[in-house]
């Protein structure tokens, strides 16, 4: 079997944050320990909420920040520094879209142009190649080239989202990082464009790292789902499973939250408390004041990811405590 | 027994763009509805017309009766004792939906003023019961803090705080949690839900996400381009949705549960009111359309106990399923 | 707080400096004092005399620390043109000045900030636009223009208002009317804009959906704020009191420091200059301050640290 496209080992990263003007600087850990792989083809999840590190985790994959430890594998190789030709050289391979359409596309040129700019910046085919593949591009994202020729401020904020993915796949890419793509739309353009990556995944043979605040989303484009509080990752398993058997109190929290049809709010958990400061981090288990089954051992060890029996893996002292009682 | 408030062909128009081209919905004491719409849809503008909240450029024509008395159109004294006293309503964004230059004090204290006939301390003292009663810790020190000092969570519990100050009939929240976390989102709504119960008081969630929608409201509507196309109880309408624009929403929401399954995608976008196509708004984009859909704009009409629907096809179907001769 | 108010001071005195350093700098090297003062006629040995007199052969550098080290002791140097100590006369001058900034800042105040409220209120209307137009007209005619222009009418067509001069009060009248009319079309303007952006905002929608009357969500919610940016411009303008009557001083002949200012310029009076200077940079320094104080009392944003502190 063919290694992991993505290999993330333990990478963390802390930024100095000044809390006011003249406050002392405090040291948030926006990613704490992370590890993950994600194999060829495949999609893993990164889900959250904010504070929760995903963001950053998603443009440590990418390269396009350091991480303070750890490393980041691409392909069997440590990622190339920040800057660097390799790095540069790098970036044809892998690609990120992001929330804002509107904001990732330069409003002066007409569409067509920015999807053929990564082409032109790696010096890929002929000028004649270039305009059959942006043409190829936009059939690919449903549109055509009529589209192409117009300003981002008269495209809908649907279409703009797949001019960015059009713009992302350019280079063929291997390695596609998705943060937050289709937050910002409706919910049947949401369901357009998460068909469409789908699609596009199956015929280009894509890994996507797709990071998103919504379950629902993430369960349907994912294979592997990585639930993050602060930094930490809790819980991390098959898609299907995972919210269908949350483990971790949080991720059953977070289940919960997330409003069904045809459900009424009974049983709901309802966590207590506001999400804490980044800043000022509890000790041991970062989600112990919040837990609703938190026991003394969580405010003072903090919790390492271990395996629960198929291809879960939970960071709860009372989950995997239970699970080796079970073993036993 | 006489509804709590009744809106009978509503419309509104932004300098001569129709936004809201005739809504109809009717409202009963200590009923929960929810208003379900995507961008354009004019969920929000509906409620803001009903309590001349909009600019002045908006003009707005229809009916909004609340226990009976018109209030569209009335004059500013009698607006302004409508809104917060009888009829509250709550918003998105709670970084910026508090004055950043006054006390949480005051800003309650104001609307205890306005609404409610108590002096001196008193007022202090309920502001503190209400803080209390929506959850904020320490609410007595908590009350001279600026709304910067509170997250954003806590900026909804003190907006839905202030929107009880008045004692209102009736709650409009509009999106009040999208721009707030999950676990969040549940607090807000859970708290929503328990003063409902404890005050019994009427509630319109605007919302775009359906299955918030669902959980805490007893009917839906669906809104479309200005219109209101379908009207159900929510656990009929999810499921069992009629007008093909419900049915296409509700099979865009991925399931977290059982198996996956494509979603529903509905082709093209929502049309431009500048540019409103003839007849039925949604005829565009929709599968099973015929040519009746494109002669006239489909009227909301019933096809079952407490159901209606504005589609033509789907009217008609139902009725023929229901035996009831087409007329 | 304190640390708030020593860099504040720290950058203030720096920026006193870099200006008096300009000043300085440009002034010695545009001209010849000796040339301006005693005329291109004079002999070359009196000239001479005259620049070694007043320092002016020593290398810049000398004559730098020189001035900075007179400054310290308090000794701000004397004019060129008839030895007097330069501190005496521009002090003499300020109240003159004074005379038509002071009434002029109220004026724009009680003309402008009204003006720009009651167009952002009525935005679009009529009202709203003949205020604008008004405005741009008063902001984009450079003052020595309005001030010819209302010469031309009220002095010489009406002979209403004498033309210049400082003997009587109505002499006042025109230059103060200059003065404000120019600020107060700026403050209108920029009343407006920070009228409407609070308008905008939010809170605003939350109060009206309270109940609250319109004009208490002008006067309790919207004012307050737009307060905040406007008290910017408000210092700025209070910056400006002493020099900021340099062209109208001109036209109408009044005795104030921005006319000695522009006599002791074109004279290359250096001590005269950089006395003026040393004030004026000080003022708008001070009312800076002021300003940044009077923000963390309108502001409570800044005062107190945020939710996640």
């Amino acid at each position: 079997m063919s290694p992991p496209l993505v290999e993330v080992s333990a990478i963390s990263r802390t930024y100095a944050m000044r809390s006011r003007m003249f406050g002392r600087a405090a040291a948030v850990h926006a990613v704490d320990d992370v590890s993950l792989t994600i194999p060829r083809g495949q999609t893993l999840g990164l889900v959250g909420e904010s504070g929760s590190g995903k963001s950053t985790t998603g443009r440590i994959v990418l390269g396009l920040e350091p991480p303070d430890s750890g490393e980041v594998r691409f392909d069997g190789k440590p990622m190339a520094a920040l800057g660097t030709t390799a790095w540069r050289a790098q970036r044809a391979r892998m690609q990120m879209i992001f929330q804002d359409p509107l904001g990732a596309l330069d409003r002066r040129l007409p569409v067509a142009t920015q999807i053929r700019e990564p082409l032109d910046i790696h010096g890929l085919g002929t000028p004649a190649e270039r305009e059959e593949r942006v043409r190829e591009l936009l059939r690919a994202v449903e549109l055509t080239p009529a589209h192409g020729a117009r300003y981002p401020g008269a495209l809908s904020g649907g279409q703009r989202q797949r001019i960015v993915l059009a713009r992302a796949l350019a280079t063929k890419p291997d390695f596609l990082v998705c943060d937050e793509p289709v937050s910002a739309l409706d919910v049947s353009i949401q369901a357009q464009m998460v068909n469409l990556l789908c699609d596009l995944q199956a015929q280009l043979s894509l890994t996507l790292l797709f990071i998103s605040h919504d379950l629902r989303v993430v369960r349907q484009i994912s294979n592997v789902v990585a639930v993050m509080y602060l930094g930490r990752i809790v819980e991390i398993g098959s898609a299907d499973d995972l919210f269908a058997r949350p483990e971790h109190p949080y991720t059953q929290a977070l289940v919960s939250a997330s409003p069904a049809p045809g459900r009424r709010s009974a049983g709901r958990i309802v966590l207590s408390g506001d999400p804490p400061n980044p800043a000022a981090r509890p000790t041991g288990c970062a989600f112990h004041p919040r837990c609703p089954r938190a026991i003394a051992r969580c405010a003072s060890e903090v919790p390492a990811l271990s395996a629960v029996g198929g291809d879960r893996q939970v960071a709860c002292h009372l989950v995997t405590g239970a699970a080796t009682r079970d073993a036993a | 027994m006489k509804p709590l408030v009744s809106i009978e062909d509503l419309r509104v128009a932004f300098n001569g763009v129709p936004v809201l081209r005739g809504v109809d919905i009717v409202l009963q004491k200590g009923e929960a509805v929810g208003l379900v719409g995507e961008s354009g849809s004019g969920k929000s503008v509906t409620w803001l017309a009903a309590l001349g909240l909009l600019p002045r450029y908006a003009h707005v024509s229809g009916s909004v009766r609340l226990n009976g008395r018109q209030i569209l159109g009335a004059p500013a004294t009698e607006l302004d004792q409508v809104r917060g006293g009888r009829i509250a309503m709550i918003f998105q964004d709670p970084a910026s939906a508090l004055n950043p230059v006054l006390t949480i004090r005051r800003q309650l204290c104001e609307a205890l003023a306005l609404h409610r006939d108590l002096q001196g301390n008193a007022v202090k003292a309920e502001a503190r019961r209400l803080l209390d009663l929506v959850g904020i810790p320490d609410a007595g020190r908590r009350l001279e803090a600026y709304p910067h000092e509170f997250s954003g969570g806590q900026v909804q519990r003190i907006m839905i705080a202030m929107a009880l100050a008045g004692n209102p009939d009736l709650l409009i929240a509009d999106e009040p949690t999208t721009a707030l976390d999950a676990t969040i989102q549940a607090q807000i709504l859970e708290l929503l839900s328990t003063v409902r119960r404890e005050l019994g008081m009427a509630m319109v969630l605007i919302s775009h996400d359906l299955g918030v929608v669902a959980e805490n409201c007893d009917r839906v509507a669906v809104m479309y381009a200005g219109r209101i196309v379908e009207q159900a109880p929510s656990n009929q309408l999810f499921a069992d949705p009629v007008h093909p624009y419900a049915q296409g929403l509700i099979g865009a929401l991925p399931p977290l549960e059982g198996p996956r399954r494509r979603l529903t995608a509905i082709p093209g976008t929502v049309p431009d009111p500048a540019h409103m196509p003839g007849g039925c708004a949604f005829a565009p984009r929709c599968a099973p359309v015929a040519e009746a859909c494109g002669l006239a704009a489909p009227s909301l009409v019933p096809i079952a106990d407490d159901r209606s629907v504005a589609c033509v096809r789907a009217e008609a179907s139902r009725r023929a399923l229901l035996g009831i001769a087409a007329e | 707080m304190g640390r708030y108010f020593t860099i504040r001071i720290g950058r203030a005195a720096l920026t006193i400096v870099l200006v008096v350093t300009f000043a300085f700098i440009v002034l010695r090297l545009s001209g010849d004092p000796a040339l301006m003062i005693l005329g291109p006629e004079a002999p070359p040995e009196v000239l001479a005399a005259f620049r070694k007199a007043w320092g002016l052969d020593d290398p810049i550098w000398a004559q730098y620390f020189d001035y900075f080290g007179a400054i310290a002791k308090g000794e701000l140097g004397r004019s060129m043109r008839d030895g007097r100590p330069a501190i005496e006369l521009v002090l003499e001058r300020i109240p003159a000045t004074l005379a038509l900034t002071l009434p002029a800042f109220f004026f724009k105040v009680a003309l402008g900030v009204p003006a720009g409220i009651y167009a952002a209120l009525h935005r679009g209307s009529g009202i709203d636009r003949a205020v604008m137009m008004t405005a741009v007209a008063g902001f984009t005619v450079p003052s020595f223009v309005l001030a010819l222009l209302l010469v031309l009418v009220f002095a010489v067509q009406l002979g209403w208002l004498p033309s210049g001069g400082q003997d009587s009060w109505r002499h006042a009248i025109l230059p103060i009317a200059t003065l404000s009319l120019g600020g107060a079309a700026v403050l209108a303007r920029f009343t407006r804009s920070a009228m409407l952006e609070v308008l905008g905002q939010p809170y605003i929608r939350t109060a009206s959906a309270k109940g609250v009357s319109w004009r208490k969500v002008v006067t309790s919610h919207a004012l307050p704020n737009a307060a905040i940016p406007t008290v910017t411009i408000l210092g700025f303008m209070v910056g400006t009191l002493i020099a900021g009557a340099v062209v109208v001083e001109s036209v109408f002949a009044w005795p104030g420091v921005g006319r000695l200012l522009v006599v002791a310029v074109a004279n290359r009076d250096l001590a005269v200059v950089q006395c003026i200077l040393l004030l004026v940079a000080m003022t708008m320094v001070t009312s800076n301050l002021i300003v940044d104080f009077l923000y963390g009392f309108l502001d409570p944003r800044l005062r107190s640290k945020g939710a996640h502190a």
